[in-house]
């Protein structure tokens, strides 16, 4: 498929086509071009380096967002075997905006949950967007359940704007739903792995995001808000989304220093679209290894380091009397 | 009723002349003018239409607590501006902004006290604070409110309003949806009463964390109570919203909410449900 550059990689796709042309030119009419196209293959060595080591916050957020990045299913099908998708709430509906299932890793056998969007029209109305109902959440809750059981950890795989707002969201209780399952991660008594691999949209997000460790691909977003609706209620204009993802601090290197993730898992340059292969390697190396380190662990002791992660969250002055106690 | 009746006069600018600002104002509920007296004698309720008007979470403490048994907890934490969040204003000057209009620290209260008798950990959020967004503050005393209802084996009981996350902190503030609600199911494991009660408006991530969980969910009447705000549900949809979305009695017909108390009734009602779920006192 032909990479769609963004805004900000257009030199770099402007390059790397005239390098094309360049030694196509050389093939075609025989003719030696080489100090022509070694000369443009350092340039667009430096420009890649200048654009893609200086990424700012709102760029990682189009990367994040790229249509062509891996969605959930493609990480999926490159780091897991044996899919097996288990639909249904038992309740409402299947939400094809959050597909889950059992799948293997290595020889550990997982229950995985995800969000996954649509890469066109078609798909995105199947998916979504990757916006989930409360039906969603539920069906989660149900697999993780299941893990339980049968003592299997949750692999969960994060890529959502947000939860979807819409009626049928409020009517049958989005809120609920999600809270429901931030009380219940805490506390299940299976190892939990959330890696965020695009978008991680707020509360859509957490809704399967109470891990023991949680990892983000290095382009990931992960906010409490979107920058375009942090910048409406800030600026009172979407046009300062910029400057919102800045302010943020919703990179995989800003959320590393916050404590809010644990790992950043390396992207190939330029986005984990541009090498599926590259980045679903990375991620399933990631996995494998945090998750052997998780199953060795004994649950009380998991289910103690997992409370006390997020116990520790938040940033807050106090006097050393402890008042009213 | 005849009173205060309603002026006749119908520009705005007439009405602001008619009604002497702090003394009284007009009901959102039925529009007829109320004065500050009548609603203070009335818990802030309109005395001729039940409108729910704002409390500050001090009156509240003091309408639902034994009197005199109110004890605070963790006054003297202090939000930080971790982020260096600038906007067309600091968080920093918003903070220092309504602390000074409200006289609070920030925007819940929390400590512990008698409801009838039975012990309880309690937790007050007052909407005036930053629209009682939950930051790093909001959070932590919430779960040590939560922590020390677990450890003292007393009932919890957070009186929620909330316009959700407080984007200033920004995932530090997502991350107090899961620190309240991971301290709630250990409390839920000592198999202790959780009661939670929504005002007007509880929204967002307050309302998608602790809000929903409460062994038994009562509201005020009227309140708003949803997950995204209406006018995103419209921009994203396309579709009218139907009669009475998001408000308490619709979610009470969808089977969120268990009961819907006026706030007269609410320490009556509060003490007979720990009659109910609590050891005796
Ligand atoms: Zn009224």
């Amino acid at each position: 498929m032909d990479l769609q550059p963004l805004d900000f990689e257009k030199p770099i796709f402007e390059l790397e086509r005239r390098l094309q042309d360049l030694k196509e030119h050389s093939r075609e009419h025989d003719v030696d071009l080489d100090s022509e196209v070694k000369a443009i293959e350092a340039k667009l060595r430096d420009t890649r380096r200048e654009i893609y080591g200086n990424l700012s916050a709102w760029q990682r957020v189009q990367i994040a967002r790229h249509v062509q990045r891996p969605f959930a299913l493609d990480y999926v099908e490159r780091c897991f075997t044996g899919w097996t998708e288990l639909r249904g709430d038992r309740c409402f509906a299947d939400d094809k905006a959050m597909p889950a299932g059992l799948a293997t890793l290595d020889a550990t056998r997982c229950v995985v949950i995800t969000h996954q969007k649509g890469r066109n029209t078609k798909e995105n109305v199947m998916r979504n967007f990757g916006c989930a109902h409360p039906e969603g959440y539920r069906k989660a809750l149900r697999l993780m359940r299941l893990a339980q059981k049968f003592n299997l950890p949750v692999i969960s795989l994060i890529d959502t704007p947000g939860a979807f707002p819409g009626i049928g969201s409020e009517e049958r209780h989005i809120s609920e739903a999600i809270a429901v399952n931030l009380r219940e991660m805490m506390n299940l008594r299976v190892p939990i792995i959330a890696a965020v691999i695009g978008e991680g949209g707020s509360g859509g997000a957490l809704g399967i995001g109470v891990a023991d460790r949680v990892l983000i691909l290095e382009n990931s977003y992960y906010s409490v808000i979107s920058p375009e609706a942090c910048s409406a209620i800030l600026w009172r204009d979407r046009k300062h989304a910029p400057e919102a993802a800045e302010a943020l601090k919703l990179t995989a290197h800003d959320l590393l220093k916050l404590e809010v993730v644990d790992e950043i898992v390396d992207e190939p340059e330029g986005g984990a679209h541009r090498d599926y292969e590259t980045a679903a390697f990375n991620l399933s190396s990631a996995l494998r290894k945090n998750l052997a380190k998780l199953l060795e662990t004994p649950t009380d002791q998991l289910l103690k380091k997992r409370y006390k992660k997020f116990r520790g969250l938040g940033n807050f002055a106090e006097s050393k009397t402890n008042s009213g106690r | 009723m005849a009173i205060f009746k309603k002026p006749t006069l119908k520009t705005s600018q007439r009405k602001k002349r008619d009604i002497p600002q702090g003394l009284f104002q007009k009901c959102p509920g039925c529009e007829e003018v109320v004065s500050e007296i009548e609603l203070n004698e009335n818990l802030r309720v309109c005395p001729r239409c039940d409108y729910h008007f704002a409390v500050s979470a001090k009156e509240r403490i003091g309408n639902l607590l034994d009197s005199q048994t109110f004890v605070e907890m963790d006054a003297d934490l202090k939000s930080i501006d971790t982020l260096r969040f600038q906007g067309m204003a600091s968080y920093k000057d918003r903070l220092k902004n309504y602390q000074e209009r409200t006289g609070l620290t920030d925007a819940v209260i929390s400590g512990h006290g008698m409801i009838e008798g039975y012990k309880v950990a309690l937790a007050v959020m007052d909407f005036g604070f930053l629209a009682a967004t939950m930051g790093s503050v909001v959070g932590e005393r919430i779960t040590r409110a939560i922590e020390y209802g677990t450890d003292e084996r007393a009932a919890v009981i957070i009186v929620a309003a909330s316009g959700g996350a407080r984007m200033y902190e920004g995932m530090l503030s997502l991350m107090q949806m899961a620190k309240t609600s991971g301290a709630l199911a250990r409390h839920a494991d000592a198999r202790l009463p959780y009661l939670s009660v929504l005002t007007n408006p509880t929204t967002a991530g307050v309302m998608a964390s602790f809000a929903s969980l409460g062994d038994v969910i009562i509201a005020e009447p009227k309140s708003m109570i949803g997950f995204a705000g209406p006018r995103v549900i419209k921009e994203t949809t396309h579709q009218d919203l139907p009669k009475g979305f998001q408000t308490a009695e619709f979610l009470e017909e969808r089977g969120l909410i268990d009961m819907i108390v006026h706030r007269k009734k609410m320490r009556e009602t509060i003490s007979q449900l720990l009659g109910y779920l609590s050891s005796a006192p």
